[in-house]
C-alpha cells in the first residue's frame, strides 16, 4: 500500500499542474491510486518542452481562479446596480422628466412621425444618429479593408465540390425560392413603415441583408455579382451617406437660423409624412443591407 | 404573463451559461442563436418591438452566419495545416 500523500507533496503536484481531483479523491477513499489509464483525460495538459516543471504552470493555474473571482465581482456589481434601478414603467423614474413628456405629447405634431422612437432618433436626436452612422461607416470600411487585404492570402472557404453540392440541393433551393422574396419584401415594409410603427432603417436593412445572404448561400455569388459588385457597393454606400449628411446639414442649418424647412411634417399616419424621416430611413436601410451582404461576401471569399 | 417572462429569463441564463461552457464551438453557436431568439421574444414582452426586429435580424441572423463562416474558415485552415504536416512526414 502506498504511503499517504503529505500536504507538501500535494502542494508540489498542484504547483506543477499535475494535480488530478479524481485521482486524489479515489486515493482518499480507496487508499490506493487509480490505474494510470483511468485518469488520463483529454484535457490534461501535456508537459511543454523547454519549460521546467512548475515554472510557468503556476500562472496557468492562476487564470481560472482570477477569472472566477473577476466574474463573481462583476456579477455582484451588476446585480447591485439592477437592484437600485427604479421598477419597470414606474412613474417616478428619473427618466420620466419634462423632456420625455415633450417627446410623447408633442412628438407627433412636431416631427410628423407616429412612431416616437423614429421621431427621437431621426429628428430630435438626429445629430447623435449622424455621428453614429459615420462611426459605423468607418468601422465597416476598416473591416472591409482588413479582410480584403487578407483575401488573396487565405484560400476561399467553399471548394468547388462543396459549392456544387450546396447549389444542387433541391430542398435548400425551393425553400430559398419561397423565402427570399418574402424576407426582402418584409425588410422593405419595415423600412418604409419606420415612421408609422416599429421598425426603421437599421432593422429593415438587416432583414434585407439577411435575405441577400440566404440567396448567396443557396445560389452562389454569380447572380448577385451582376447587380451588386464592389463598384456598385461603393457607390451606393457613399451616395447614401452623403445624402444623409447633406439632408441633416440642411435641416440643422434651417433649425439653427429659424428658417422654414422645405421638409414639412405632413399628416401623421400617411406614408409620405414625417419630413426627412422616410428618406433617411431608406438611405440607412440601403447602407445596412449592402454592408451586411458585403460582410458575408468578404468573410466568405475575401472580396465583394 | 409573469410566468412566461420568468421562464424565458431562466432560459436566457441557461443559454448564456451553456454557450460559455460548451466545448464544441458549433453547438455553442447554435445555443447563441437560441439566446438571441429568446432575447427578441423578451424584447416584445418588454414592449420594445423595434429592438425585437433588430435582435432577431442581427443577433440570430447575420452575426450567427458570420460566426458560422468564420468557424468553417478556421476548420479549413486547420485541415490545411494537418495536410501539410502529413505531406512533410
Amino acid at each position: 500500500m502506498k504511503k499517504k500523500t503529505t500536504f507538501k507533496q500535494w502542494l508540489r503536484t498542484w504547483d506543477a499542474g499535475a494535480f488530478d481531483m479524481t485521482e486524489a479523491l479515489t486515493e482518499a477513499v480507496a487508499g490506493d491510486p487509480m490505474p494510470k489509464e483511468a485518469t488520463e483525460h483529454a484535457w490534461k495538459e501535456k508537459p511543454v518542452e523547454g519549460i521546467e516543471e512548475g515554472e510557468i504552470r503556476i500562472f496557468t493555474r492562476f487564470y481560472p481562479v482570477a477569472a472566477a473571482v473577476l466574474c463573481t465581482v462583476l456579477i455582484g456589481f451588476l446585480l447591485l446596480t439592477v437592484a437600485k434601478l427604479p421598477a419597470f414603467g414606474a412613474a417616478d423614474a428619473p427618466a420620466h422628466n419634462e423632456v420625455m413628456q415633450r417627446y410623447v405629447e408633442q412628438g407627433m405634431e412636431e416631427t410628423g412621425a407616429v412612431n416616437v422612437v423614429a421621431g427621437v432618433i431621426l429628428d430630435y436626436r438626429a445629430f447623435d444618429t449622424l455621428g453614429e452612422s459615420h462611426v459605423l461607416f468607418t468601422a465597416a470600411t476598416a473591416v472591409t479593408i482588413l479582410l480584403m487585404s487578407l483575401g488573396g492570402a487565405v484560400s476561399p472557404v467553399e471548394t468547388k465540390l462543396e459549392r456544387n453540392i450546396m447549389q444542387k440541393d433541391p430542398l435548400l433551393h425551393s425553400t430559398v425560392r419561397i423565402m427570399v422574396p418574402l424576407v426582402i419584401v418584409y425588410g422593405i415594409y419595415v423600412i418604409l413603415n419606420g415612421h408609422l410603427g416599429p421598425g426603421g432603417g437599421f432593422s429593415g436593412g438587416a432583414v434585407i441583408g439577411g435575405g441577400l445572404i440566404l440567396y448567396a448561400i443557396a445560389f452562389g455569388f454569380d447572380e448577385l455579382d451582376k447587380i451588386l459588385n464592389f463598384k456598385v457597393y461603393r457607390r451606393i454606400v457613399l451616395a447614401s451617406l452623403c445624402f444623409y449628411s447633406l439632408a441633416k446639414c440642411y435641416s440643422f442649418f434651417c433649425g439653427a437660423n429659424h428658417l422654414e424647412s422645405i421638409f414639412v411634417p405632413g399628416t401623421p399616419g400617411m406614408i409620405f409624412s414625417a419630413g426627412l424621416i422616410l428618406p433617411l430611413n431608406i438611405a440607412v436601410g440601403i447602407v445596412v443591407a449592402c454592408t451586411m451582404y458585403g460582410f458575408y461576401s468578404v468573410f466568405t471569399r475575401g472580396r465583394i | 404573463m409573469d410566468l412566461i417572462e420568468l421562464f424565458l429569463l431562466g432560459l436566457l441564463v441557461v443559454c448564456g451559461i451553456t454557450t460559455c461552457l460548451t466545448k464544441n464551438l458549433l453547438v455553442s453557436l447554435v445555443i447563441y442563436m437560441a439566446y438571441s431568439v429568446i432575447m427578441s421574444i423578451v424584447w416584445v414582452l418588454l414592449q420594445a418591438p423595434d429592438l425585437a426586429i433588430t435582435e432577431a435580424a442581427v443577433g440570430a441572423g447575420v452575426s450567427s452566419v458570420l460566426l458560422f463562416v468564420t468557424l468553417k474558415k478556421l476548420r479549413d485552415i486547420r485541415k490545411k495545416a494537418e495536410d501539410e504536416e502529413k505531406n512533410n512526414l
